[in-house]
């Protein structure tokens, strides 16, 4: 699978798992799974797989590009 | 009466929009206190595992923030980064900026109204960064534009307004509120876009660059004000040739 554009072998984690583990919470990101929005709710349920490509996003500074 | 401006159901005070890129606490701090800005934008990117900050923390809960949709390259894109901003519960306002130079960093027009098009229908309040060619802005309002930003120098420049005559050509024949973004360098400039009859003005660059951040914010604010009191007036005729005595010609001690 793939998460933020990096190869990773699942490993039973659910996206909430994933969040936390890389020091962030769920209120400060948005998460896409296969290029469609996965709700908050959904977080602790879905444990992402082989196939799957997750995007984890926040805000971050910004003008213009 | 109260002179404000409105996007999508909000109502603006402050004409000055703070762009937040080469951002510190520091710029946001002196944009809000020092200029006043009601409005910050941002980005949307993927999650820093190495930075844990969180820019939501230095902006404070009155100020409307306006996520960009940088890094798309086409329209696609841009409607995905929406739909992510959106996801972030931060609001409905997006700022569309569509890019596929990288070198001049010039907005795609086309792929803007697309954009702009697909996300109206979703009630997002858009506001598309353009490159300033009336034909382009018409059909950014019919699309259901919020507001039109057109650059007034490429992107960082500090150039300032370079493509003068062609955003007072927007301002005179768009009847939506536009807004003068990009290259702005100096308060004069912001000063100059305010007179010519622009809703307001974004800066980014030219006060993350300047010696002193918290001045040059305060001097942005001022510039702005003065350049909107000017236009609200009504600037003085300019005579096509000789002079004209604004002294009594009578009396002279001859």
């Amino acid at each position: 699978m793939q998460i933020n554009g990096e190869k990773c072998t699942p490993d039973g984690r659910s996206v909430m798992q994933i969040i936390e583990d890389m020091g962030l919470k769920k209120e400060m990101v948005a998460v896409e799974l296969n290029e469609e929005i996965l709700p908050k709710d959904e977080y602790e349920k879905y444990v992402p797989g082989e196939e799957d490509v997750v995007e984890i996003v926040q805000f971050m500074g910004g003008g213009a590009f | 009466m109260s002179d404000t401006f409105t996007l999508g159901n909000k109502e603006f005070t402050s004409r000055f929009i703070l762009g937040s890129g080469k951002y510190s606490v520091d710029l946001i701090k002196a944009a809000v206190e020092e200029a006043g800005a009601e409005i910050i934008t941002c980005s949307v990117r993927r999650a820093n595992t190495q930075k844990h900050e969180n820019i939501l923390e230095y902006i404070p809960d009155n100020v409307t923030l306006l996520p960009n949709t940088s890094g798309a390259r086409n329209a696609e894109e841009a409607v995905r980064i929406a739909h992510l901003s959106r996801e972030l519960g931060c609001g409905d306002y997006v700022k569309i900026e569509i890019m596929g130079d990288t070198k001049y960093l010039l907005p795609d027009n086309n792929e803007t109204v697309k954009a702009t098009e697909m996300l109206s229908k979703e009630g997002f309040v858009v506001l598309p960064y353009m490159y300033p060619d009336l034909y382009a802005a018409r059909a950014l309002r019919d699309a259901g534009a919020a507001a039109i930003m057109p650059l007034a120098s490429p992107i960082g420049s500090n150039r300032g307004l370079s493509t003068k005559e062609f955003i007072q050509i927007l301002i005179d024949e768009i009847d939506l509120p536009i807004i003068v973004d990009a290259g702005i360098g100096k308060p004069s400039e912001a000063c100059a876009a305010m007179e010519m009859g622009a809703a307001a003005v974004m800066c980014n660059t030219a006060i993350a660059t300047a010696g002193n951040v918290e001045q040059m914010a305060s001097a942005f604010g001022d510039a702005i004000r003065a350049g909107r009191k000017a236009y609200l007036a009504g600037t003085g005729r300019v005579l096509e040739r000789g002079a004209e005595a604004s002294d009594p010609l009578l009396g002279f001690l001859r």
